[in-house]
């Protein structure tokens, strides 16, 4: 595995990871400080998923997330200040205090937005390949969901569309095993959600969701299919959320044994286990990785805690494009 | 420079004249294509566009309206058809949660110019899921605009303004108002603001707000009133959001009696939100109740005879303008 890869792309990985379960256990405590007034829907132990699939997109590609999203923008690309300062409802936050965890966008970074409605982000993910399809563009949308996504509506009527079209989406499943509250096995009828694929006339691939290579080879080919007119992808990353649904999920919902199996798979540790076994890095050196995330995370929450508040006339803004005649409406 | 086209013609000169202009116009829906569109409004663009710019969809009302939310997202500048504006409900959460609020929640960075446009109204004996008049549904939610053209001209001038605009739109377009001619400009520019009333017929006895189809009902029962020296004024909002408030107070100024009117259900239908309106800011200025016009608050029948009496006719016009100068 580690001889393909450069230990410059290897510590990228790593350090990405970090920072996501670092972000998202620091955001835990501020949400109980009441730094974040608002849920928090934290995707610790889903990092390798968020991370190995950014890894293998431009920053030309866009992604749509979910609710459980900080990672996913994290991994695109996204300011931990900036991050923290929206979660903190601050003007300096990505989207000015009025959007929250579960709308976090930055055009810039080709992120369309975390969503609050589960399987929303679908058909803005068909219609973004479709702006790349018919503008010729070598650009990728990539959909996040979880398994409980897969059964609404918009799942079926964008993969069909998209496959139908031929379109350069890639749509990616983290199947944690839960859909909020209820275990897979109650949701679905069947287990391996890749097969969905073969309704819509395109691949699914199942991989191991807890292995951060693994994943970022996947998507990586999944982006080349795309863009050589392949047409769309859908990936099922098997992994597990190691916390609530929300903070606060008294989650008296999980199998008894299942936390502890999935524990001793956590991406994070096992990768960190890796790299020092490929004699590529020195235990010191990944502690320095850890150090500056700490810091980068110690600056964030710094920067949200003395962030502005925003003014309450700015409730009445950003709503529309266009005023008519200086009608406020 | 002017000619008489219809309604329909006026909708597919302003598509086809903007297509031309922009590359990033494109039209998407269920048999716009090489069917020219279940009410003929596409009619020949496929054959001038293409398949890449003028789309046939699934029946996908979700997906139809959440990848024009996309693709406008990056830069085009979809109008999206949907076929029947009762199926809006099938798109429910890509127009309510999706489009109407991704500018707002983005702090104001998302890019929407979406059009959707969708038929409206009942053409006789289509029942109650293919006949509704939607647009209260959605003038609820912030962060949409919503246009009711009821002339050809009006239809032209509005969809441009919309298409050229940078917010998403619902423009509907009703069904028994296709076939209607009018005087529309030939121009390529031509533009009809938002949140800009029409006074289509002067008068100073009674003020009637129409709203879509009840606008030439208005009109109809304006003439009758009239030979009875009542005189009618009939205001056509063309956009209920945003709304020209303005124009209408104004009117109720001069005739301090008013009648809205709209074929949605009377129940918190468009006159709703205009009679609060007026009773919140014009109050001083009435002589009598605001009177709403609209369906009945049942499903509309099938029957004829049953969908006649469920739906507001002229004569209801008739009789509630009467009614608000208290005859």
């Amino acid at each position: 595995m580690q001889s393909t890869y450069s230990k410059e792309f290897l510590q990228f990985l790593y350090r990405q990871m970090k920072l996501v379960r670092e972000f998202e256990l620091r955001a835990i405590e501020e949400r109980r400080n009441g730094l974040i007034p608002g849920f928090i829907h934290s995707c610790v132990g889903q990092e390798a998923t968020a991370v190995g699939a950014c890894a293998a997109l431009k920053v030309e590609d866009v992604i749509t997330s979910t609710h459980r999203g900080h990672g996913h923008l994290l991994a695109k690309g996204g300011d931990p200040r900036y991050m923290m300062a929206e979660l903190a409802a601050r003007s300096s936050g990505y989207c000015l205090g009025r959007g929250g965890s579960l709308h976090i966008s930055d055009f810039d970074l080709g992120i369309l937005g975390a969503n609050g409605i589960v399987g929303g982000g679908f058909p803005a993910a068909t219609g973004a390949a479709l702006a790349f399809s018919m503008r010729k563009e070598e650009r990728v949308s990539l959909s996040f969901f979880g398994d409980g996504a897969t059964n609404q509506g918009t799942f079926h009527e964008s993969l069909n569309l998209a496959g139908l079209w031929k379109l350069p989406v890639i749509f990616f499943c983290e199947n944690n095993l839960y859909g909020e509250g209820t275990h897979l096995n109650r949701h679905v009828p069947i287990q391996d959600l890749a097969k969905r694929a073969e309704s819509y006339g395109f691949p699914g691939v199942v991989v191991d969701g807890m292995d951060v290579v693994a994943v970022y080879e996947v998507v990586k080919e999944a982006r080349q299919r795309a863009i050589a007119g392949g047409g769309p992808t859908l990936i099922e990353g098997k992994t597990y959320r190691y916390r609530g649904h929300y903070e606060g999920d008294p989650q008296v919902y999980r199998l008894p044994g299942e936390m502890e199996n999935w524990l001793k798979r956590d991406p994070i540790p096992a990768f960190h286990k890796d790299l020092l076994e490929s004699k590529l890095f020195t235990p010191e050196e990944l502690d320095a990785v850890d150090q500056s995330v700490q810091a980068q995370l110690d600056e964030a929450v710094e920067f949200a805690a003395s962030a502005p508040i925003p003014q309450p006339g700015e409730a009445l803004q950003g709503v529309y494009a266009e005023t008519h005649n200086g009608l406020v409406f | 420079m002017t000619r008489e086209i219809s309604f329909s013609e006026a909708i597919r000169e302003a598509m086809s004249q903007e297509m031309r202009k922009d590359p990033s116009v494109f039209l998407m829906g269920e048999d716009v294509g090489p069917f020219g569109g279940v009410w003929g409004v596409s009619y020949g663009m496929f054959e001038e566009f293409g398949e890449e710019r003028v789309r046939d969809t699934p029946i996908s009302e979700s997906v139809i309206v959440g990848a024009g939310l996309g693709a406008a997202m990056m830069g085009m500048r979809p109008i999206v058809e949907i076929m029947f504006g009762d199926f809006l409900m099938c798109a429910g959460d890509q127009i309510v949660n999706q489009a109407a609020k991704a500018r707002f929640m983005s702090g104001g960075k998302a890019k929407v110019p979406l059009i959707i446009r969708v038929t409206s109204g009942a053409p006789g004996s289509a029942a109650a899921q293919h006949s509704q008049s939607p647009e209260a549904w959605f003038m609820n939610v912030p962060g949409i605009k919503i246009v009711v053209p009821a002339t050809a001209a009006d239809a032209k001038g509005l969809l441009r303004t919309a298409i050229r605009g940078e917010d998403p739109v619902l423009f509907f377009e009703h069904k028994m108002l296709y076939g209607e001619s009018g005087a529309v400009p030939e121009s390529e520019d031509f533009m009809v603001p938002f949140g800009q009333a029409n006074v289509i017929r002067e008068g100073s006895d009674v003020t009637v707000v129409a709203v879509g189809i009840m606008v030439k009902k208005a009109l109809e029962a304006a003439a009758r009133l009239e030979k009875e020296g009542i005189q009618v004024e009939v205001i056509d909002p063309r956009t209920l959001v945003p709304l020209d408030k303005d124009t209408i107070i104004r009117s109720v100024q001069k005739t301090s009696r008013v009648v809205v009117a709209h074929e949605a259900h009377t129940r918190s239908g468009p006159g709703a939100e205009i009679a609060a309106m007026i009773a919140e800011e014009a109050v001083e200025y009435l002589d009598g109740p605001v009177m709403r016009v609209g369906a009945k608050n049942v499903p509309l029948p099938y029957s004829p005879v049953l969908e006649d009496f469920v739906l507001p006719g002229v004569e209801d016009v008739e009789k509630a303008v009467r009614a608000s100068l208290g005859r």
